[in-house]
């Protein structure tokens, strides 16, 4: 079970149990929809993004205790960042995830920290689009506009 | 329904005809002696895919080893062998759905495709605006897309059969739906999401009283229970290979003849045509006039080898033995707290689609395949019958003629694990 339990650790099943930040905060302007079609899991990432600097940050939808997880941990690390940061972000996390140690930009150390818990996903390849799919869809709310994404 | 009163039920149903020899059965099966991450496969994932017997790998392996050319063409022997080879698996398909004559058989890539070259061909004929398509809710995603794209095309409208809390088709509902607009109903013989087995002969019967024509999609169907489509006057019968122990990409579509033969080709290309100039084309007879291009030739031997195969071991007592897996499935799984499961139909194959409270089918699949244990996890290409119950997925455990009472005490096991992890 070690494995299992690197993957789902306590942190990542509290995430999933009661996600943070769930919902769409008060004053949203920036909102990009996700799809993962391989499960059928959705999520809706809502932003207000003000003077360059992500104010507030909240999400809806379902998914597996990975991806409620996921999103819950990117919602409470990205209030206050800017885009830039949240880029570089989203890059250092892809290869945390994904096993790929290509060098990222400056990232923020501690927020790094906290998606440590994260890593056992690296030991299981079908599920690292669970991980990524709020990442990917806060890219695209923060694109102008909004988008529609999908993991495929 | 609880998993206890289901089991049950479900045993009540099974006809107590039981003599596979699954042990026999096992060792045809190479795959099943591997082991995935340091355990022993426990394989329950066969309404997605099958696996495939010695008799069939060895069939294809056989085929290009000794008797591959392309065919329909050579005047040289292999092409010949290779011909002949190639007409005699039409004919294992056509006994095996009891057609009338072998020129009923269209090989195909699969269930995806027989469904696409009716809708496309038949449909792009003879449906026109106004007229109206009925499917049933708990198609696979292949029987509602092509009707979908033919109705955007044509302006033809499509109508949906409903079902009971428990999966099962409901009759009344559906006969309300039909009308002389009725063109096509297309439904399924079996649910891959459900298991549920529709009542296919009062479905065809309905709708031949309102003039329309039927498909059943037997990707499901016909691995559980015995075909006869003379016997079911059905129209259209759809099957695919690799759920029926064949090689993937293979597939079959058996017509009526006549309604084949008024349909117009479904792709252009070689084979499909007896003269080309750029006057005037002239088409070939069915079905090498739906056999566009050089087709998978080892692969369809094989699905006749896979055929043999499970005819040798008999549908009926390959139904039984399934039958009887499921039972002790619900009895067992009533174990384990917090199940919901979903499509408890009397009438059903072996399937075993279910939820465990508070964790998603996903993370519940990823726990299982550390045990060894493959299942599917998600829609299963059925999002509307998900929609349905209100759900975005199940977790799907299904059995084959390989699986065993073993098979449902480790599946058990594991999900015992997946309590143990997530509380
Ligand atoms: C009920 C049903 N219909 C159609 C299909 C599609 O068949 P194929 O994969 O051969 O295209 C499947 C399975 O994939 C199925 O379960």
């Amino acid at each position: 079970m070690s494995e299992l339990r690197e993957l789902y650790q306590e942190m990542i099943l509290d995430h999933g149990r009661e996600p943070r930040n769930f919902g769409r905060p008060e004053g949203a302007n920036r909102e990009a929809h996700g799809d993962n079609p391989l499960c059928g899991d959705q999520i809706d990432i809502y932003v207000r993004f003000e003077d360059g600097v992500v104010k507030d940050v909240g999400f809806e939808g379902r998914g597996c205790a990975i991806s409620q997880a996921s999103a819950s941990m990117m919602t409470e690390i990205l209030m206050g960042k800017t885009e830039g940061e949240f880029k570089a972000l989203f890059d250092s996390f892809h290869d945390l995830v994904a096993g790929s140690d290509a060098a990222a930009g400056a990232v923020d150390e501690d927020a790094l920290d906290k998606l440590m818990v994260l890593a056992g996903v690296r030991q299981f390849p079908m599920r690292v689009k669970c991980a990524t799919l709020a990442w990917h869809t806060m890219n695209a709310a923060l694109d102008e506009g909004g988008d529609h994404v999908t993991t495929e | 329904m609880t998993a206890a009163t289901q089991a049950d039920t479900a045993q009540r149903n099974w006809q107590g005809r039981n003599s596979l020899d699954v042990e026999r059965v096992r060792a045809d099966f190479p795959i099943l002696a591997r082991e995935v991450n340091g355990k022993p496969l426990t394989f329950l994932d066969s309404a997605a895919s099958a696996q495939k017997p010695r008799q069939v790998i060895d069939t294809v392996r056989g085929v290009y080893e000794t008797e591959y050319a392309n065919i329909h063409r050579g005047v040289y022997f292999l092409s010949e062998r290779a011909t002949a080879n190639f007409e005699a698996a039409r004919g294992k398909v056509q006994r095996f759905l009891n057609a009338a004559d072998v020129s009923e058989i269209v090989f195909t890539r699969g269930g995806t495709e027989s469904i696409n070259l009716v809708a496309s061909s038949w449909g792009g004929r003879f449906v026109k605006e106004g007229d109206e398509i009925v499917l049933s809710i708990m198609e696979h995603h292949s029987n509602i897309v092509p009707w979908q794209l033919l109705a955007e095309r044509t302006g033809a409208v499509i109508k949906v059969a409903p079902i009971a809390d428990d999966g099962s088709f409901l009759l009344d509902e559906y006969e309300k739906l039909l009308s002389p607009r009725t063109k096509i109903v297309a439904v399924t013989h079996a649910s891959n999401a459900l298991g549920t087995i529709t009542p296919v002969k009062e479905i065809i019967r309905l709708a031949h009283a309102q003039g329309a024509k039927v498909l059943l999609d037997g990707c499901q169907g016909a691995v559980h229970a015995p075909v006869d489509v003379q016997d079911l006057d059905v129209d259209f019968y759809v099957i695919t290979g690799h759920k029926l122990y064949g090689p993937s990409g293979t597939g079959a579509l058996y017509g009526k003849k006549d309604l084949l033969d008024a349909m117009p080709p479904y792709q252009g290309g070689g084979e499909m045509i007896l003269r080309v100039s750029f006057d005037k084309t002239e088409y070939n007879v069915v079905p090498h006039k739906f056999e566009a291009g050089t087709p998978n030739i080892a692969g369809s031997i094989g699905l006749g080898a896979a055929i043999d195969y499970v005819s040798e071991l008999g549908i009926d007592r390959i139904a039984a033995h399934e039958a009887e897996i499921l039972a002790y499935a619900y009895e067992r799984i009533a174990e384990i707290d917090n199940i919901t499961l979903y499509g408890t139909a009397p009438e059903k194959a072996s399937i075993l689609s279910f939820q465990v409270e508070g964790v998603h089918p996903h993370d519940v699949g990823t726990v299982l395949d550390q045990e060894g244990v493959a299942v599917r996890a998600g829609h299963h290409c059925a999002q509307p019958v998900m929609d349905r119950f209100g759900i975005t997925g199940t977790t799907r455990a299904s059995f084959g003629a390989y699986n065993t009472h073993a098979d449902v005490d480790r599946l058990v096991a594991a999900l015992a694990k997946v309590r143990e992890l997530f509380g």
